[in-house]
Parts: structure tokens; sequence; C-alpha cells
């Protein structure tokens, strides 16, 4: 069967955890090249959704198809290694390993594998990548946050994924850091990346983004491009309640 | 019939050692693997207080919950919370704590042995009863009313109480009950050593009907480790019911196969929970 | 990184020749205390390539050295089988069973893979006995072949080295990587694309493999086995303490601490006979508190401080 065109299709998702419905029936898919953000107030699922593409949770419901092939059923591993890479809210580095390693890491057993000298050589390209090649050696406990988060996006982007997830990739960095960040990403989308991102940071929205898909309490509001969809009422209502709207 | 009457009987100490445990893992997270031993220093008090000072061992039961909940507590205080508070992450402290209750239990083995090197082995309460019409002793009745009694403060005290429900608050989340102003570390010390003092308390039960030695505490420690995966971490009632089960399970295979074969047939409980149910019997899958 | 890798391979076979000396300079006495020392470098070397990088607590020893002495002596035994034989046999099931117990428990946290390995070999203790007693006669076994201890320890020497080799080259390869990042993160581990259940469970199965072949090949010094006495649960712990003393992080660690270990250990069971239990709690204790790395890992420390010291 050939797929429709979309790299990721989300199929009546639903997921509950005991009697809470974290996600009901989202429904939306992301084209090849795409950057699509899922944006939402605190607790309307977008995390859930995040974890549950990238194999973290199975869906209660519903289905997630990569490329027209169904991935939800699979565990986490089998779907980084048909190309799905992700990013933590929380960035999680390996401590004992040193930045490189964390890097050869995310190449070695991704969705292509590499190993040896061929790994090395490209985790050190994905550090230069990030901007972050000269600290190689060191150990990951002397990294600032902004450096963590540039070493797990190497990492993750060492795997050579055909779909990328970040979480929150921009939250807590400060003023500067969070330039250099947005930079970044644009350097993804400029290389014709499949993205998609879970973000409070409104501005790398709005630069970034070609289409947001919006959730609150686990359903998702609205869908469109993020002018269109930032001004819509309900997505106003959605974040501010309604009685400040 | 018989086999639902002990087996019941005996589920009744089970439940409390679990319980015991299930207090220290649930709430002060703490894998004590030393658990067993705490129920055998139980059953020895019992059982040299009864040989060399005729103290009937349902008054021994009164005076070890006490003493054990200060040894617990201390034990908590000065052995415990040192790897508390240099573990990074759940994990470390975990594989710390097995590894200083396993030092703890060997320790302790060792000191009863140097007390008593045989068998934990006495007469009290054994005339013989009819209930339900099968057959057994007073002092598996004794002991499991007493269970029953000790065992239903403890919820009384958990639900019903401010600090109990702290207690409990604690053992849903750490950092949750921390936010709303409830002292963690007080309330897992005394989660500790309120769990030892209820294993110690079984042990006194359950030497009146069951011979121990001093190295038998690891066989206790791994069925009261069966019953609380089984019943869910944090879960008294599942608790209860996982232990009626072993309690059962074990009498069946004891009466109709062989008594060597207890051990095995909890083995064979858990594998089943293991593939089927590992979050426990009424517990969530949470992922 | 490479370079130094094979640097202490070299080491170790260097190491290995000095020792396969031991059994021609030393006498009776020295030597049987080398058999156990022996015996427990290679069954804490195999230990540490699965729980040195996963930090899983294995108490799986007894069971799997109880397997490869309970087979031997029983197949010998009952069935005039060779010891060769048994041995392949008993290396085979232990393995296996180390598979279906990886299987059963390494898909969950390790907290239950610590907790079903703590009463394993007394369950199979408990089962081996009631087969024995209800099928197959309770009687003790016979195992008779024409190995001097001698013989034995080189048997268990080569054992200790084949683990060696093979924990180095594991340590190189991909599954090794995979192990380090599964003792980090495991979350972490399964979004990189390592199958995190199956890398366990490979590595776990060599621990049986190595655990049963160690208890088949000292089966011969006991000459007499009754079958339930070899699945000991002390033994479990004794490896964990050893492997642990030395250092869990380093796959050369063993070494360190089981030559001390031994010695002291036959010291404290000829003076104080009744208090080597409460020394094992002490010795357990000590580790947690005082070592938590091991004497390889506070050699490390020290070095360290050395190093920069001399900046």
């Amino acid at each position: 069967m050939r797929y429709s065109g979309s790299a990721l299709s989300v199929n009546g998702v639903t997921k509950r955890f005991g009697g809470l419905v974290a996600v009901d029936n989202m429904e939306f898919s992301v084209g090849e090249h795409e950057m699509v953000g899922i944006i939402g107030p605190n607790g309307s699922g977008k995390t859930t959704m995040m974890n549950m593409i990238s194999g973290t949770f199975k869906p209660t419901s519903g289905s997630i198809s990569m490329m027209g092939s169904r991935i939800s059923d699979l565990p986490a591993q089998e779907i980084t290694r048909r190309g799905v890479g992700r990013t933590f809210q929380l960035v999680r580095l390996l401590p004992s390993l040193s930045v490189l390693e964390n890097v050869i890491a995310g190449a070695v057993f991704g969705h292509r594998k590499r190993w040896g000298r061929e790994a090395e050589d490209h985790a050190h390209r994905m550090l230069e990548r990030v901007g972050m090649d000269a600290m190689s050696y060191a150990p990951v406990s002397s990294l600032t946050y902004i450096d963590q988060k540039r070493v797990e996006l190497a990492r993750v982007l060492a795997g050579d994924p055909e779909i990328l997830l970040l979480d929150e990739w921009l939250a807590g960095l400060n003023p500067t850091e969070l330039e250099t960040g947005i930079e970044l990403i644009h350097d993804l989308r400029k290389e014709g990346r499949t993205v998609i991102l879970v973000e409070h940071v409104m501005d790398a929205i709005r630069s970034l983004c070609d289409r947001c898909v919006v959730m609150s309490s686990g359903v998702k509001i609205a869908e469109g491009s993020p002018d269109v969809v930032l001004s819509d009422p309900e997505v106003i209502r959605a974040y501010l309640g309604d009685d400040d709207a | 019939m018989d086999i639902l009457v002990s087996g019941l009987l005996l589920a009744g100490t089970y439940a409390l050692m679990a319980l015991g445990l299930n207090l220290q893992y649930g709430v002060a997270r703490i894998m004590n693997l030393a658990n067993g031993e705490m129920l055998v220093l139980g059953a020895l008090a019992a059982f040299w207080l009864y040989i060399n000072a005729q103290v009937s061992p349902l008054l021994t039961v009164v005076m070890v919950g006490p003493i054990a909940f200060i040894g617990n507590w201390l034990i908590y205080r000065f052995l415990l919370v040192p790897l508390v508070k240099r573990s990074k992450n759940q994990g470390q402290l975990e594989v710390d704590s097995i590894l200083a209750t396993f030092g703890m239990s060997f320790f302790i083995v060792g000191i009863m042995v140097s007390i008593e090197g045989g068998f934990f082995a006495y007469k009290y309460l054994s005339e013989t009863i009819s209930i339900l019409g099968s057959t057994s002793s007073l002092n598996r009745l004794a002991a499991f009313l007493l269970a029953v009694v000790i065992g239903g403060s403890l919820y009384l005290w958990l639900n019903r109480t401010r600090t109990g429900v702290a207690v409990r608050a604690v053992s849903v989340s750490t950092e949750a009950a921390g936010l709303v102003g409830i002292d963690v570390p007080k309330m897992s010390a005394l989660a500790f050593a309120l769990g030892g003092a209820v294993t110690s308390m079984g042990g006194s039960l359950i030497s009146t009907f069951y011979t121990l030695d001093a190295s038998v505490g690891v066989i206790f420690t791994m069925k009261a480790l069966i019953i609380v995966i089984m019943g869910g971490v944090g879960d008294v009632r599942g608790t209860i019911v996982a232990a009626i089960i072993l309690g059962i399970v074990e009498t069946a295979v004891a009466t109709l196969v062989d008594p060597g074969l207890t051990l095995a047939s909890a083995y064979f409980i858990f594998l089943l929970i293991l593939l089927f149910r590992p979050q426990g019997l009424f517990g969530r899958r949470t992922a | 990184m490479s370079r130094s890798g094979f640097k202490e391979l070299a080491i170790a076979a260097c190491l290995a020749i000095l020792a396969g000396f031991v059994p021609l300079v030393f006498n009776n006495y020295w030597l049987s205390i080398s058999v156990t020392a022996m015996m427990y470098i290679a069954l804490c070397t195999s230990w540490v390539m699965f729980s040195g990088p996963t930090h899983y607590i294995s108490l799986a020893s007894g069971a799997f050295f109880g397997i490869g002495g309970y087979l031997v002596a029983t197949g010998m035994s009952d069935y005039q089988m060779s010891f060769w034989l048994m041995a392949g046999i008993s290396a085979l099931v232990a393995t296996i069973l180390a598979g279906l117990i990886g299987a059963a428990t390494l898909r969950l946290s390790g907290v239950y893979f610590v907790i079903f390995t703590l009463g394993l070999a007394e369950m199979i203790r408990n089962l081996v006995s009631w087969v024995q007693n209800n099928f197959l006669g309770s009687r003790g076994l016979y195992v008779l072949t024409d190995f001097t201890e001698a013989h034995i320890y080189w048997m268990l020497l080569v054992l200790a080295a084949a683990a060696y080799f093979l924990g180095w080259y594991i340590n190189r390869s991909r599954l090794g990587f995979a192990l380090r990042i599964i003792g980090n993160d495991e979350t972490v581990a399964r979004h990189v694309g390592i199958n995190t259940a199956t890398a366990k469970i490979v590595l776990f199965m060599t621990t049986g493999f190595f655990g049963a072949l160690v208890g088949a090949v000292i089966a011969p010094r006991y000459s007499y086995i009754e079958p339930n006495q070899v699945f000991s649960p002390e033994l479990s712990f004794m490896v964990v303490i050893m492997a642990l003393l030395g250092g869990a992080g380093r796959l050369w660690g063993p070494i360190v601490g089981v030559i001390p270990f031994t010695l002291v250990w036959e010291y404290v069971s000829l003076q104080f006979p009744n208090q080597t239990t409460m020394f094992i709690g002490l010795i357990f204790l000590l580790i947690v508190f005082v070592l938590p790395n091991g004497i390889v890992g506070r050699l490390e420390q020290v070095a360290v401080k050395i190093r920069q010291g001399g900046h």
C-alpha cells in the first residue's frame, strides 16, 4: 500500500491513565519536510502525545502510522530504529559517558547503524553541527543546561531520524541561550527535516512552525498556521481561561 | 476445607510481615531484605522468654512491638538515612539499600545463632480445636486473631488519623507530600520503624505454631516480597488478599504434594504475577 | 582507548600464565586455597560482566553453580555419562534457565530481578530434593574422576580466563556499549534504539553458562555429593561480596577482591567459626558505607587525586 504522502499520521488516538483521559481521540498528520508545533496549556496532553509517538506509552486506542505503516504497537527501540528520534522534556544525558560517547550512543543503535571509527566521525560531525565539538571529551556534568540540550540534540541527530520530536526543547533557557536555540532549530528547518515540536515559547512557534496543532484537556481544539491559530478565540480561552477572555 | 482454614490462619501472620515490608518499601522507599530477620528476631524473643522465664508469647508480642520500633528507627536513622542522602536517584538507593540490608540480615543472623543455634521449638497453646469442622490448634487461632487486631489497628491508623494519612501521602508521592508541608524524612522514619515493629510482632506470633531457626529469615523475606509485589506496593488491601492467596496455596501444596515445596509454590505464584500482572493484583499499569 | 584495551588484555594474559604455575610451586594446603580462589575469580568475573554495567544484583550464582555440580553428579552416578558430556549439558541447561529467568524478570525493574534470584538456589534445592526423594531415590551421588586438585585448578583457570576474555571482548562490542547505556539510563537506551531486554538477557545467560561450568568442574573435588548441598544460597552472596569488594566497575575488579577476601575468610573461618555469618554482614556494610566502588574504585580515586596534585 502506498502511503498518502504524510510522514506521520495520528488516527483517533486516545490514552487513558486509569480514569483520567490524558489524550482524547487525537487526529493529525505531519507532511514530509514539515515542521509542526503541538501547543496548549499545561496538562493538556502534549507530552503524552509525544510519548505515544516515540513509543514510551502505547495508545489505549487508535493508531499512529509512519510513512503509511503502523508504529503504535511497536516498542520504543523499534520506533527509533524506524527513524523517529526524540529529545526529553528534562534533558537526559548519560552521566558516566563523555560528551562524544553520548552522541555515539545515538549513532550506533539508531536508524542507521554505525560502529567504530565511522560512528566516532559521525558523532564529531553532529557535535560540530550543534557547535559543541570543542567539548567532545568533557564529562557531561561540566556542561551548562543549554550545552546539555545541544548534546542531546546531537545524539538524536546522530541517529539520522526521519522524524524529529522536540519536547519543550527551548524551555528553561535564558534569553541569549534561547536565541542560540531558535537558531539551531531554524537550521534543522532549512535542512528540510520533518519535525514535531512541543513548545511554550510562542515567538519560536510563530517563526519556526509551518502549522500548529492546539490541544486542551487532551482534545485537539484547533489546527492551522501559527498566526491564525494563535488568534483563534477558543485557543485564547483555553490558555487564559473563560473569565479572563 | 482443612486447607482453607489452616491456609487462612497462616495468612494472618503472613499479612502482618508483608504489611511491615510494604510500609518500609512503599513509604520509606527502602527495599528491606532484612525483613525476614526482623521476623525471626521476634520469634526468637518469644521463644527465649518462654523457655527461660515462662513469659507468655502473647505478652511478648506486646513487648516486642515498641522495642522493634525503636530498633528499626535507629537503623533507619543511622544506617539508612546516610544512603538516602547520598543517592542521586531511586535506582542508586535501591542498590545501596539492598546491599546494606543484606549486611544487616547476615549480621542479625550471626547474633541470633550465637544466642540460639538450634530450632526455636516450644509448645504453647498447642491444644487441638475444631474450626468449621476442621481441626486446627489453639495457638494458630490465637495468632490469627492477634494478627487481625494488629493489622486492623494499623489499617485504621493509616486511614483515620492525621499522621496515618500523612504516611500514606508520602507513599503516593514523596515530592507532593513535601510540598503540602508533610515532614517526609520524619514520616519515612516512622513508617520504617512501624514496619519493623509489625513484622517482629508477626514473628512472635508465628513462633507459637511454626518452628523456626536463626537462618530461616530469608525464606520469609522472599514470601513477604512476593506478597507485596502481588498485592501492589503501598496497597494495604492488596497485601491482605495476596497474603491469603499465598497462605492457602502454600498450605494446599504442603498438604497435597509435599511440605518441602512451599517455597517452590510461592515462586510459581511469583512467576505468574511477573508474567501477567507485574503491577500487582489491584495495581494500575503506569508504564 | 583501543590501545589501552589491548594492553589490559596483555597484562591479563601474563597474569593467567603466571597463575598457571601455582600448582607447581604451592603445597597442598595453599593449592586448595588457590582452587577456591580461582573458583571465585571465575564466578565473579562472569558476574561482573552482567551486573557491573547494568547494576542488577544477581544472586543466581548459587543456583547455576548447583546445576553444574548436581547434573555432573547425577549423570555420572546414575547414568554412567562422561564428565565432559554432563559438564556441557549442565552449561546448556543453566544458560537456558538464565534465559527464561531473564525473560520473566529483566523486562521489568531491577528489584524484581534481585528478588527472583534471592530465593532461587533454595527453591531449586527444594525441587531437586523432592524429585530425588520421590522419583530417583534419596542417596548421595559419586563423582569419581582421575582429576587431581591441580587439574581442577587448571580447568578453573581456563574458565576464568575465558570469562575474562569474553568480558573484554563484549566491553569493546556494540553489546557492551549498549549495556553501559542501559546502566546509565534505561529510557534513553530504548530511545536510541537499544533492545534493552535482549541485551540484558544475553549477558545474563553468559553468567549462567559460566556458573554451571564452574560448578561442574569443581564437583570432582568433593567426589561424594549430597544432591541438595550443591545449591548453596551462601555461595551467591560470597560472589556478590567479592565482586563488589574488588569493584564491579572493572572487569579485573574481582581479582582484586577475591584474593584478599579468600585469605581473610580462611583465617576467620578457622579462628572464629561461629562468627562467619556476622563477618559476611560486616563486609557488606563495609562495602556499602566505605567502599561503594570497591577497592579498584578507591584506588582510581586516589590515582586521580595524585595526578591532580602533580599539576
